[in-house]
């Protein structure tokens, strides 16, 4: 299992651009952190998620 | 007055009036912004919706600064991980920190406060920490690297005003760094107090957001802002202990 944004998921084996995909993400606005390490962009297509890995996947809202 | 500009870690702003972009519709950010005449625009950073295509971003005027806070933070580490996912997102090194470990009053946690301020700093962020006004505290920000202090006027949207005013101006008064009052101004008019007493900025969220006419009063706000800082530049009048003092001559009566 794959915990993202605290829930868990079968997305372990999967890129984070096959994540964002498969859930209509655009990535050009969200950050992606796993394990607490943010991954860059240019490394979405290849990291892979691992069984075990939390990740964060946020984006901008509104706030003060 | 064109030469008086508000200069946060070496960036220069002509206008001293932040904007914040929470509790209301992304569509009225463009609006508002024009009439605040805001420079600088505070965000949040929270999980993705995915179902969301839109970004509040696609609504922020080019130009305009994105000062990301890290809100929802309660200790430096989680403030330090949002201000790198913030960066992440593509909008540049200004973050304003906001710690908070009560829910019930939202009270900043000074403490923290500084260690996230230290580390960041050193990453290379503008940092500007929301902070209770403490002179204290305020200088160890200065030590740790903060590119401005903003002290809080009274309990995040409350629209209370300048509950801690004797604080802010020991701040105004002590800090070689620009004091950027921030949370709790609820009208024009206390803005436009925190102004003449010497504040560098007002930062606004809630009473625009509550307001009858969000643009309108963004627009009340600015005026407040600028007639505040042009009568803190004039240099304010002084106040009697007692008695009074009369404007007009005191010779010439028709009775002489």
């Amino acid at each position: 299992m794959v915990k993202i944004n605290g829930a868990d998921t079968d997305m372990a084996g999967k890129t984070v651009s096959e994540y964002l995909a498969l859930t209509g993400c655009n990535p050009k606005l969200v950050a992606v952190e796993r394990n607490e390490e943010i991954i860059p962009k240019a490394q979405y297509d290849t990291t892979v998620f691992e069984d075990g890995d939390t990740v964060e996947v946020v984006s901008f809202v509104g706030g003060g | 007055m064109d030469n008086d500009k508000l200069i946060i870690g070496g960036h220069e702003f002509h206008s001293r009036f932040i904007l914040g972009s929470g509790k209301y519709s992304m569509r009225l950010i463009e609006a508002a912004v024009r009439d605040a005449g805001a420079e600088i625009i505070t965000l949040a950073v929270r999980r993705a919706n995915t179902k969301q295509q839109e970004s509040i971003l696609d609504y922020i005027p080019e130009g305009v600064t994105l000062l990301p806070n890290t809100s929802g933070a309660r200790t430096a580490e989680e403030a330090v991980r949002i201000a790198r996912l913030a960066r992440e997102l593509g909008c540049g090194d200004f973050v304003k920190i906001e710690i908070m470990r009560d829910s019930k009053y939202l009270l900043p946690d000074n403490q923290e406060t500084v260690r996230a301020t230290e580390i960041l700093a050193k990453e290379g962020f503008v940092v500007m920490p929301y902070m209770y006004p403490d002179l204290n505290v305020a200088r160890d920000l200065v030590n740790a690297g903060a590119a401005a202090v903003m002290p809080l006027a009274s309990p995040i949207g409350s629209n209370k005003g300048l509950a801690s005013k004797e604080f802010i101006q020991i701040l105004i008064d002590e800090i070689d760094l620009p004091i950027i009052v921030d949370a709790g101004i609820g009208r024009p008019s206390q803005a436009c107090e925190a102004m003449e007493m010497g504040a560098a900025a007002i930062m606004a969220n809630t009473a625009l957001a509550t307001a009858g006419d969000l643009s309108m009063m963004a627009s009340a706000f600015r005026q407040a802002i600028e007639a505040g800082r042009k009568a803190y530049l004039a240099g304010l009048g002084r106040v009697l202990t007692r008695g009074a003092s009369a404007s007009d001559p005191l010779t010439g009566f028709l009775h002489d």
